[in-house]
C-alpha cells in the first residue's frame, strides 16, 4: 500500500480485515463542552494509526474511550468483538476489552511500591491466572526486549524516565494485548530519552502490533504510521496515509496545525 | 514557712505493683478499641468516598457525630445511657472499648479517605487498563500505597486514643488512672503516683511511635 517495507503483518487476501476497533458516531460531553463529535474510526489488525491535533482537541480522550477509561454519552465502540456502551453501561465487556488492550500513559504510571519485575507480572498473574514462573519468564523476555533486564529488581523511582516508559511498555505487553494504545508516550520525557522509547515502539510496530498512538512526534508519525488522523475540536477533520496528510493536507485546519508544528 | 515537698522515690516505686494491675486494662481498651476502630475506619472511609449516595451519607453522619462530640460524653452515653435503651447493663470495659472504637473509627475514616484520595488517578487507570478489576486495582495498587502514606496519621490517632482511655476511670474501669486514684486514697502520695502514671503512658506511647517509625522506614511492602 505504500513504499515502506511492510512488516510481518497479514497483507494477502486471506487476511482477516475485520477491524479490531470500530467507533461509530461516538459523542462525549464534559458538562457543556462537547469533546467528541460523531467520531467514526476503524482500525484494522496490524494497522498503526497516529492521532494528531492541538492540545485540547480531544485526541487523548478519543483513545481513552477505546479502553473505557473515559465514558461516552452516545454511539458505540466495538473492540475485538466486545461492545462498549454509552454512559459506562458496558458491564462485563469492559474488563474483557481492557484485558485485550494495552495502554502506555504520558506519566508512565508505574506502580512505585512494586519492583520492575512485579510491575510486569502483576496483571498476568492476577488477571490471566499465570503462575509466578510463567509470568517471570514472560517478564524476563519482555524486559530483555526493551533493554531493562538488568534493572528487574529495582523500583520505578530508581529508573530514568525513558527506562520507566520502556518498563510501562513491557508491562502492557505482558498481557499479550491485541491492541496497544499510546497516550503521548514521550511528552513527559527529557529530549535525550525520547529516542529510546520511540525505538521500542517502532520495533513493536514492525512486529505487527495494532497500535493507536497520540503523539506530537511528527517525524515518528510520518515514518511509522499507516494512517494519520487529524483531530480538531473533537472532530476527525482529515485522515490518510502520512505522506498525503503531511505533504498535501486538504483541510485548512490541518494546514494551519501542520504549519505550526512542522516549522520548528 | 517551710515547704517539705519532697519527691519520695520509694513511695513511687512502691505504688508500681498496684498501678501495673491497671496496665492490662489500659492496653486492652486501647488496642481492642483501635483494632475495631481501624476496621470501622477503613469501612467508613471507603464509604465516604463512594459515588453511591446511600453509602456516602451514613458515613458522613457517623464521622461528623463522633468527631464532633467528646469521648467522655460518648462513653458516659454508652455506659449510663444505652442500658436504658437496651434494657440491660453494659460492662464498663465493653463501654470503654466501644467508645474508643467509635471515636477512633471516625478519625481513621478521614485518614483512610485522605490516604486513598492522595494516590494519583493514573495509578488506578494503569491498573484498570491492564485488565485488573476495580477491586484488584484497589487491593494490589491503591491500598498498599495509601496505607504507607497513612502511617504517620494513624500513629498519631493511636497515641490520642491511648491517652483517651484515661477518661474511663469515671465509669470505674480499673485502668491506670483509676488504679492510681484508688492507691492515692489510701497513701496520699499524689505527686509520686501521678508521676508514675504519666511515665507509664509515656512508655506505651513511645513504644508505639518507635514501632511505627520502624515500620515506616522498612516499608510495609517491598
Amino acid at each position: 500500500m505504500n513504499d515502506k517495507v511492510k512488516r510481518n503483518r497479514p497483507t494477502d487476501e486471506t487476511a482477516d480485515t475485520t477491524p479490531i476497533v470500530r467507533m461509530e458516531r461516538v459523542n462525549k460531553h464534559f458538562g457543556e463542552l462537547h469533546v467528541m463529535r460523531d467520531i467514526d474510526l476503524s482500525v484494522a489488525p496490524g494497522e498503526v494509526v497516529v492521532i494528531i491535533g492541538a492540545s485540547g482537541s480531544g485526541k487523548s480522550t478519543l483513545i481513552r474511550c477505546v479502553n473505557g477509561l473515559e465514558p461516552f454519552q452516545s454511539g458505540r465502540i466495538e473492540v475485538d468483538g466486545n461492545t462498549l456502551s454509552p454512559n459506562g453501561a458496558s458491564g462485563k465487556s469492559l474488563q474483557a476489552v481492557r484485558t485485550e488492550v494495552g495502554m502506555v500513559f504520558q506519566q508512565f504510571n508505574l506502580f512505585p511500591h512494586l519492583s520492575i519485575r512485579d510491575n510486569v507480572t502483576l496483571a498476568p498473574r492476577k488477571v490471566r491466572g499465570w503462575t509466578r514462573q510463567q509470568a517471570d519468564d514472560t517478564a524476563r523476555r519482555l524486559l530483555e526486549r526493551v533493554g531493562i533486564i538488568d534493572q528487574a529488581d529495582k523500583f520505578p523511582g530508581q529508573l530514568s524516565g525513558g527506562q520507566q516508559q520502556r518498563v510501562a511498555l513491557a508491562r502492557a505487553l505482558a498481557m499479550e494485548p491485541r491492541l496497544m494504545l499510546f497516550d503521548e508516550p514521550t511528552s513527559a520525557l527529557d529530549p535525550e530519552m525520547i529516542g529510546e522509547v520511540l525505538d521500542a515502539m517502532r520495533e513493536l510496530a514492525n512486529d505487527g502490533m495494532t497500535m493507536m498512538i497520540v503523539t506530537h512526534e511528527m517525524g515518528f508519525a510520518r515514518e511509522v504510521a499507516d494512517r494519520v488522523v487529524f483531530v480538531h475540536n473533537g472532530q476527525i477533520v482529515e485522515q490518510g496515509p502520512p505522506a498525503a496528510l503531511f505533504d498535501t493536507p486538504q483541510h485548512d485546519r490541518t494546514q494551519a496545525f501542520l504549519s505550526r508544528v512542522l516549522k520548528h | 514557712m517551710e515547704f517539705n515537698f519532697q519527691f519520695d522515690w520509694q513511695a513511687a516505686i512502691a505504688s508500681l505493683p498496684f498501678l501495673l494491675k491497671g496496665l492490662p486494662y489500659t492496653l486492652l481498651i486501647s488496642f481492642a478499641g483501635l483494632a475495631i476502630g481501624f476496621v470501622v475506619g477503613i469501612l467508613c472511609g471507603l464509604m465516604r468516598i463512594s459515588p453511591t449516595r446511600w453509602l456516602r451519607y451514613p458515613a458522613i453522619v457517623y464521622i461528623e457525630v463522633f468527631r464532633g462530640t467528646p469521648v467522655l460524653v460518648q462513653v458516659l452515653f454508652i455506659f449510663y445511657g444505652l442500658p436504658s435503651l437496651l434494657g440491660g447493663p453494659i460492662n464498663a470495659l465493653t463501654a470503654g472499648i466501644a467508645a474508643i472504637a467509635l471515636n477512633a473509627g471516625a478519625y481513621i475514616s478521614e485518614i483512610v479517605r485522605g490516604g486513598v484520595q492522595s494516590i494519583e488517578r493514573g495509578q488506578r487507570e494503569a491498573g484498570l487498563s491492564l485488565g485488573l478489576s476495580g477491586g484488584q486495582t484497589f487491593r494490589y495498587i491503591v491500598w498498599p500505597q495509601a496505607l504507607k502514606r497513612m502511617i504517620p496519621a494513624l500513629g498519631n490517632q493511636g497515641i490520642v486514643s491511648i491517652k483517651d482511655t484515661s477518661l474511663f476511670s469515671v465509669i470505674g474501669v480499673g485502668e491506670l488512672v483509676r488504679q492510681g486514684q484508688v492507691y492515692i486514697a489510701q497513701t496520699f502520695t499524689a505527686l509520686e503516683v501521678y508521676f508514675m502514671i504519666a511515665l507509664l503512658y509515656l512508655v506505651i506511647t513511645l513504644s508505639l511511635s518507635m514501632a511505627l517509625s520502624l515500620l515506616e522506614r522498612k516499608g510495609l511492602v517491598g
